[in-house]
């Protein structure tokens, strides 16, 4: 994943950039189903592989085709990434380490989530039962987003009935 | 002109299989990998898959603007629906076992509910963005 | 060199993170802008789910046999996230069109150099 995001920054030709997205959309996706989270990498292959692949060669068709050359050598940009890429080295060291069951994300409100969703919502699935049941306003919260992005793209890209735009 | 007549046959048995798909993910999504969201994009993806193999017209005729844009709408209404029906109900908003006789079927009418207005909505924004950006290029005169 | 062995799933999102916004701020077309966002939205993914799974577990629909599951509630924070993601993108791809429109390109430097003449005026 790693060589797929390094030839997708040093492309030039924008078409190849985005297959190298929808490449990089299906790897990731195959790591999530590793770190066993089927329901997130069926959604993660479904919109990041599928439809925004599709949506950003429509407006690659729309837009043209490369990459200008930089002008300056991007020496700022390059040391404050790698800046921030300190940081965030030296602050994860406080984070638990990979698959610790005693970290803390396993030990408050999850166990009770797994024991209890079949018993009181009647659905083996755990994640559709937190997200419809459990959480159901946050995903009250996204259908709105996602309909407010598509309000939002029909107002932006709506064509009035004259011609002159 | 047999690489295009391949890939319409191809798009014509397709289809069906993709959209059924789509019903199976959206409904199985409470005992397997699944749910509204996964599922109204591959119902997107089907309709998608259909405009780019036989032209956008048909695909507009097959689905068409207006019908969309209702889409879009009713997702979000019937969730907030469901809500709603909660509150008359008895409970409080967004509350699920107060919609049956027994709270685990009110959990599970509200959950069906509930993710087909997601399933509705996602599939019906995915389309139209296609549609936008599609017939966008379309009307600058360059196809 | 236990840091290096426990926490590689964060080495990697710190990579991809990086990268993601050394794209977003290092490059001057916007439709690459948007290409890094996206790389910068995925680590973001990466980073919640990899600490949700429990080596020997499963994946967390209830079923009979299994006793150890990966926590659902990542799981969940992201399927919304993945959502957001994509509708952002829409806009941003949106925007990104019609300043083509309006300007004719897409690189920041001749956008910013067409507005700066048309300030001067």
């Amino acid at each position: 994943m790693a060589v797929t995001v390094f030839a997708m920054a040093l492309q030039r030709n924008l078409f190849s950039a985005v297959v190298l997205f929808g490449l990089y959309s299906f790897f990731m996706a195959t790591v999530l189903v590793a770190l066993d989270a089927v329901d997130v990498a069926m959604t993660e292959a479904a919109v990041g592989a599928g439809v925004s692949t599709v949506l950003l060669l429509g407006a690659l068709y729309l837009v043209g085709g490369t990459e200008a050359k930089p002008l300056h050598r991007p020496l700022i940009p390059l040391t404050l990434a790698i800046a921030v890429g300190v940081v965030l080295a030296y602050g994860m060291q406080g984070l638990p380490a990979f698959s610790d069951p005693q970290a803390p994300i396993h030990t408050h409100v999850a166990p009770r989530y797994l024991k209890e969703a079949p018993s009181e919502t009647g659905v083996p699935n755990v994640v559709t039962a937190v997200l419809a049941s459990y959480r159901g306003y946050d995903t009250l919260g996204e259908t709105i987003v996602v309909f407010t992005a598509g309000v939002g793209v029909i107002a932006l890209l709506r064509r009035r009935q004259r011609k002159n735009k | 002109m047999t690489g295009d007549l391949i890939l319409r046959i191809v798009a014509k048995l397709l289809m069906p299989f993709m959209l059924l798909f789509a019903l199976y993910v959206q409904f199985h999504g409470d005992y397997g990998p699944g749910g509204g969201f996964q599922a109204g994009v591959i119902a997107a993806a089907a309709i998608v898959f259909y405009a780019i193999t036989f032209g956008l017209a048909a695909a507009q005729r097959l689905v068409p603007e207006r019908l969309v844009e209702r889409l879009l709408a009713l997702g979000v209404l019937l969730y907030a629906g469901v809500g709603l029906a909660g509150l008359a109900l008895g409970g409080s908003y967004l509350d699920y076992f107060v919609l049956a006789h027994d709270p685990v079927h009110g959990q599970h009418r509200g959950i069906f509910w509930v993710e087909a207005g997601v399933g509705i909505t996602v599939a019906a924004v995915m389309l139209k963005l296609f549609y936008m950006f599609a017939a966008r290029g379309r009307d600058a005169g360059d196809l | 060199m236990t840091i290096l062995a426990g926490h590689y799933s964060y080495w990697i999102t710190i990579l991809l993170m990086v990268t993601g916004m050394y794209i977003l701020i290092a490059r001057g077309n916007l439709l690459k802008k948007l290409l890094g966002l996206s790389i910068l939205q995925t680590s973001v993914y990466l980073l919640y789910i990899a600490p949700a799974k429990l080596v020997g577990g499963t994946a967390p629909i209830v079923a009979a046999g299994f006793a150890v599951y990966s926590n659902p509630l990542p799981h969940v924070l992201i399927l919304t996230a993945i959502v957001v993601g994509v509708a952002t993108l829409a806009l941003g791809l949106a925007l990104v069109v019609r300043i083509r429109e309006a300007y004719g390109t897409i690189e920041e430097d001749e956008i910013l150099a067409l507005d700066g003449g048309d300030e001067g005026r």
